[in-house]
């Protein structure tokens, strides 16, 4: 028989010397921590990680904030310092309407939406009140694009401490693993607050730049709500160009605008063309252009809601033509390749005026997105 | 509020920089005592020597990475650039965009047909490829 005494030594590491008993002993030690205390050690791991991403956050947004009151201060040079307005702002909130009876929530949340974009054109006039209509524009997108940054901050840090405060693996490991996703929308948006700020072209203008294109020097006029028309000659064909009025950050309604110029021309309209910046899948190149049917066009639904509702009365064809961009390059300042992409899509676009349309047919071309730094 | 935010930041720093700091005193000090220990205890310096040169280069790489994360907070402004143009004689011109530019702003008279030039386009330019991934 064997005593412990002998059987000990072999044990923990083969009877050798005191140094290597003790490590044998360590061996062991931390296979029976990670045997009992892996899965926590795991999520410890995962709140440093979220912790660190909050911390940059935390960063991005203090940074937006600081952009877009030296901004507010440069242009629209206010009497008093107007960080407690832009704090304000910042946390303002939109409540969608009730969906129990969904009958008629359209125009509902139509309404919401036009009740909160003329309050906050408002509160940017209040801030800044020696801004035009151009910068005030411009300064509403800078403050949404802080708005944005501040919403994703406190949203990670209101899962974090959840998550921390209940120890639950599953709150952390859900926020840890939408995290990079979560980042690289921050990312894109702490660098659409610098676009938004000095006026520049972003990636989301892919459209109005092919309507300016293809609009420009001819004559314009305002169309329902702050979007311009321009009749161009096309192909043989009349082509009735819509798009948001710039150079101000804008994305108008152009819902509505098609909708009136469809009425004004009593439905005789052979076909509708939307161009629009669309969600690139991975893999896919930037500025990609790509062909389809249907109302190409994003945002709460309102627009899309009714140029369909319009298109349907009058049974008008619908295609759209989209450049393909990631939500990256969708906020920040445009890329070479989506600015060239614009004679690539004038050239779709004709492909299909020839194929789907005769000679003498009244079109309409609209170039959806937003038209910061893009005149007509 | 942002002052409270950036000591916030840095106070956690300090934290990792203190530890990593005293990771890094105690690595020196088994270093020194494994060049003490050599002639007469060969293997307890060779323990000293792994454990010390372990501690340093985690240490160390601790330092760098906090460096780089660091750096990677910065929010980088892109270089955005304007082509200007003249329609009539084609004469075309790129130039860092200033505020105020937007597409198909008339600016001042070409210097050789006297026509007004326009901006055509403003852009940033992406340096860095994507990655293919092989598929």
């Amino acid at each position: 028989m064997f005593t412990a005494s002998q059987v000990l030594p072999n044990l923990f590491g083969g009877g050798g010397d005191s140094i290597s008993q003790i490590l044998s002993m360590l061996f062991y030690v931390v296979f029976i921590v990670f045997l009992f205390y892996g899965q926590r050690i795991q999520m410890y791991v995962m709140i440093r990680e979220v912790e660190g991403s909050l911390f940059k956050l935390k960063y991005i947004k203090e940074e937006g904030r600081k952009i877009t009151i030296e901004t507010i201060k440069e242009i629209g040079k206010p009497q008093t310092d107007p960080s407690a307005r832009v704090d304000r702002y910042l946390e303002y909130f939109t409540i969608a309407p009730q969906s129990m009876d969904p009958a008629g929530i359209v125009y509902k949340l139509d309404h919401i939406l036009d009740v909160r974009d003329t309050r906050l054109k408002d509160e940017v006039k209040l801030m800044a009140p020696a801004s035009d209509e151009v910068q005030v524009n411009n300064l509403e997108n800078t403050l949404e694009a802080a708005m944005a940054l501040n919403f994703i901050y406190k949203v990670v840090r209101h899962y974090y401490i959840q998550g921390k405060k209940t120890l639950s693996l599953y709150i952390i490991m859900q926020l840890q693993m939408i995290l990079p996703l979560v980042m690289k929308e921050a990312e894109a948006y702490a660098s659409a607050l610098k676009a938004f700020a000095d006026g520049q072209p972003i990636g989301d203008g892919a459209g109005p730049l092919v309507a300016a294109k293809l609009m420009h020097g001819y004559e314009t006029r305002k169309v329902p709500k702050d979007c311009v028309v321009a009749t161009v000659p096309i192909e043989g064909r009349t082509a009735l160009i819509i798009k948001a009025e710039g150079p101000g950050g804008n994305v108008g309604k152009p819902g509505d605008a098609v909708q009136a110029v469809i009425e004004e021309n009593e439905g005789k309209i052979a076909n509708v063309i939307m161009i629009d910046a669309g969600l690139k899948l991975e893999g896919e190149t930037v500025g990609e252009v790509a062909e389809g049917i249907g109302a190409a066009i994003g945002g709460p639904g309102v627009d899309q809601f009714k140029i369909e509702e319009t298109v349907v009365k009058y049974q008008i064809q619908l295609n759209a033509v989209i450049v393909k961009e990631d939500i990256g390059d969708a906020v920040s300042p445009m890329r070479k390749e989506i600015s060239d992409s614009a004679d690539m899509v004038i050239e779709r676009v004709k492909n299909v005026i020839l194929e789907r349309t005769k000679e003498g047919d009244k079109i309409i071309i609209v170039g959806v997105g937003n038209t910061i730094g893009i005149g007509q | 509020m942002s002052e409270n935010s950036s000591s916030a930041t840095t106070k956690i720093s300090t934290y990792l920089m203190s530890i990593v700091l005293l990771v890094l005193g105690m690595s020196i000090v088994a270093l020194i005592l494994a060049v003490n220990f050599y002639p007469s205890d060969v293997s307890m310096a060779l323990y000293l020597l792994v454990i010390g040169l372990i501690a340093m280069g985690l240490s160390v790489y601790i330092l760098l990475q906090s460096r780089k994360r660091a750096a990677s907070m910065k929010i980088e402004a892109p270089k955005v650039m304007t082509t200007v143009e003249c329609r009539k004689c084609g004469i075309k011109n790129v130039r860092e965009f200033q505020r105020g530019d937007f597409i198909f702003k008339d600016l001042e008279a070409c210097q050789k047909c006297n026509d007004n030039m326009i901006i055509t386009a403003i852009y940033k330019e992406v340096k860095e490829k994507e990655k293919t991934y092989g598929v």
